[in-house]
């Protein structure tokens, strides 16, 4: 058979695939495939017993996912769930599909998630919604209309503006500062991202100057060494802001054994437990998270709630969350834990996760 | 030949005793419409670049930048998407970047004599480091659900994802291609005597870079698949696939070392490697035991074919 041939079907055979006219972005209408929830919520229906729910992290085996795991489980014991923890590896875009579709041929009552990208699990998502599960997202949000609730650690403006405070405070208000953030598509990065500089555009910061933005992958070696970067790029740098806990481990790390270890001011969003030793040695004064125990217990109790039918994901709807109390759903489906904790060198030994 | 038919039979076998198992220890979950939708979802990509992947092994040489292509093609769709290019534009320049990409592994490995694997190691990070240049970190998310319901549907009336539709077809071309051709009887030739082909009036250089610029395309087209199937142009799209399609191919039969090896086989072994995984996750396997048991897979894929070889070799020598 001749070569050119060959090559010549395999290409007609593409573009074959790609068949009729003029798809612009212009042209794109966008998919809304909006959902509309027609039933209303009962809110004295009880809880069911033996609710069958996937706890789906962004990636196995990441302490702040684990806590969370830890918060999911309990809530699961409380209401007598059956809480199973899966996930990937490693957190790239599209890896959670996978578990997706395995929950919805598993028929799980429900799915908990933080989604890796918001816009890679929301075909999967929809697609598990049409066959009955319930789609909770917790910490990082997916497509508004791929999931039934989404359960927000704290609003954007009060993390981001809490970070921008403490290295302001760390730093003396002034000086040349960067961020060291995650994957350059996670959701909350980018929402809290954008915050912290409209915050720094405020005139209390005026001091203080944004000079890049970094992503560490939440990887810990990728992080290590783009702190390192940063570092060298950046000699007038005074402080840097990494809202993720393996970046600000990572960095923290970087900074204990470096020259830079007390000139160079860290602060981001870290776990107690990861960064107790960096805040005892005094690379970093203060840093701050929600509790991500309450995360997953808050985001489990919401999927048991809506496989229930004590809600709908409506705006207005309200439930009790166990030990955290009462809650209600606001403007797009969104629920709000509450405010971080800032940890210093005087209450961090308070906290074990 | 009739060793390499056994290793074939027993990898029928194994498929038929995963989906057997599979079927029993997951209440029938395994083998139904929906899950097997699922399974040639997460195959499709790995199915489609095995393909022109078989043939360039067979021939002796390898390509390891072929996830690398995918996800500078994937890289590509994004930029010009973002650029206002209408995707029936975008689709096949893309694939056609592809086909330059492999042109540029076959001619240094024709013109200039080098090793394919240095030059695709090479090429891998090369190719992977342009797909950032033109992306950069961001992804790409706004396509048409025309588009990326292809990536996410099934064939109406079925349960057969679009991809694999794809694959079949490219399949037949392909296993036609290197079973019923002399352009695919020249390929064995290389691959089992590179020297002896040159001399029996073989245009081994030719032949060699037409499978490279086949590899290349074949992985821009997964690199559409794979962008439209999650709605995401990325970078890092498809990173460290080329092992997942190495790993089939060798499963599947072909010899590391050239001129053996069946497209049979292959699809085989991409159906058992994706199966086995799929199972395992629909049983919470958990993604320590699924590491694991990837890992020792890898090793089984390049140890049985071999050992089944021997063994053959071993009856034959026995009067």
């Amino acid at each position: 058979m001749n070569t050119r041939l060959v090559l010549a079907l395999v290409m007609s055979g593409a573009v074959a695939l790609t068949a009729c006219g003029g798809t612009t972005k212009e042209s794109a209408n966008n998919d809304t495939g909006g959902t509309t929830n027609a039933a209303k919520g009962d809110p004295d229906a009880p809880l069911k017993d033996g609710l069958k729910i996937t706890f789906l992290p962004k990636q196995v085996n990441n302490p702040y996912f684990t806590v969370a795991q830890k918060g999911a489980e309990q809530a699961g014991t409380a209401i007598k769930a059956e809480v199973k923890s899966t996930g990937p590896s490693d957190a790239a875009a599209s890896s959670q599909v996978t578990y997706i579709n395995t929950a919805a041929q598993q028929k799980q009552d429900a799915l908990v998630i933080s989604a890796n990208d918001a816009n890679a699990v929301a075909p999967a998502l929809k697609s598990a919604r049409s066959q009955g599960l319930k789609v909770v997202t917790f910490d990082s949000d997916a497509a508004p209309d791929a999931r039934d609730v989404f359960i927000n650690q704290a609003t954007s403006n009060e993390i981001a503006a809490g970070q921008v405070k403490l290295i302001s405070e760390a730093v003396g208000g002034s000086g040349e500062i960067a961020i060291l953030s995650a994957t350059p598509n996670a959701t909350n990065q980018n929402a809290w991202i954008e915050v912290m500089k409209s915050e720094l555009a405020k005139p209390e910061y005026s001091g203080l100057k944004l000079v890049e933005t970094a992503y560490g992958n939440d990887d810990d070696q990728t992080s290590f060494q783009k702190t390192q970067g940063l570092l060298q790029a950046h000699p007038n740098l005074k402080g840097i802001i990494s809202p993720t806990t393996v970046g600000v481990a990572a960095a923290a790390r970087y900074l204990s054994s470096s020259e830079y270890k007390g000139k160079v001011q860290l602060t981001g969003l870290g776990t107690p437990n990861q960064m107790r030793k960096f805040v005892q040695d005094g690379t970093v004064k203060s840093f701050a998270l929600w509790d991500p125990s309450k995360l997953g217990y808050l985001a489990t109790y919401t999927a048991a709630a809506l496989a229930s039918g004590q809600i709908t994901g409506a705006e207005g709807e309200k439930y009790k969350a166990g030990d955290l109390g009462d809650y209600t759903i606001g403007a797009k489906g969104e629920v709000v834990l509450g405010p971080p904790t800032v940890f210093t060198k005087d209450n961090i030994d308070q906290f074990d996760f | 030949m009739r060793s390499l038919l056994r290793w074939e039979t027993a990898l029928v076998f194994l498929l038929v005793v995963v989906a057997l198992t599979g079927q029993v220890s997951t209440d029938g979950s395994f083998l139904s419409g929906g899950n097997l939708f699922y399974l040639g979802l997460d195959i499709g990509e790995i199915a489609l670049i095995a393909l022109p992947l078989t043939l360039v092994i067979v021939a002796g040489e390898i390509d390891l930048s072929v996830a690398s292509v995918l996800g500078l093609s994937s890289a590509l769709i994004g930029w010009l998407w973002n650029a206002g290019w209408p995707l029936e534009t975008i689709l096949p320049t893309v694939i056609v970047v592809g086909a330059l990409a492999g042109a540029f592994n076959g001619l240094l490995v024709t013109r200039l004599g080098l090793p394919s694997l240095a030059v695709t190691i090479g090429t891998l990070a090369l190719y992977r480091g342009l797909a950032l240049v033109v992306l950069g970190d961001t992804a790409v998310a706004d396509f048409p659900a025309s588009y990326t319901s292809f990536g996410t549907t099934p064939l109406p009336g079925t349960d057969i994802p679009y991809p694999i539709v794809l694959a079949v077809v490219l399949a037949i071309l392909f296993g036609v291609t290197l079973h019923a051709s002399s352009f695919g009887r020249s390929v064995y030739a290389i691959g089992a005597n590179e020297e002896g082909a040159r001399f029996s009036g073989i245009r081994v250089k030719r032949v060699k870079l037409t499978l490279f610029v086949l590899a290349g395309a074949v992985a821009a087209i997964a690199g559409i698949v794979y962008t439209f199937r999650f709605s995401s142009a990325r970078a890092d799209n498809g990173l460290g696939l080329e092992l997942a399609v190495v790993a089939a191919v060798l499963l599947g039969g072909v010899s590391i070392f050239g001129g053996r090896g069946t497209l049979f086989g292959v699809l085989a072994g991409v159906l058992l490697l994706g199966g086995l995984r799929n199972l395992l996750i629909l049983r919470d396997t958990s993604t320590e035991v699924l590491t694991i048991v990837t890992g020792l897979l890898l090793l089984v894929s390049v140890l049985a074919p071999s050992i089944t070889r021997r063994v053959g070799n071993l009856r034959k020598a026995t009067p």
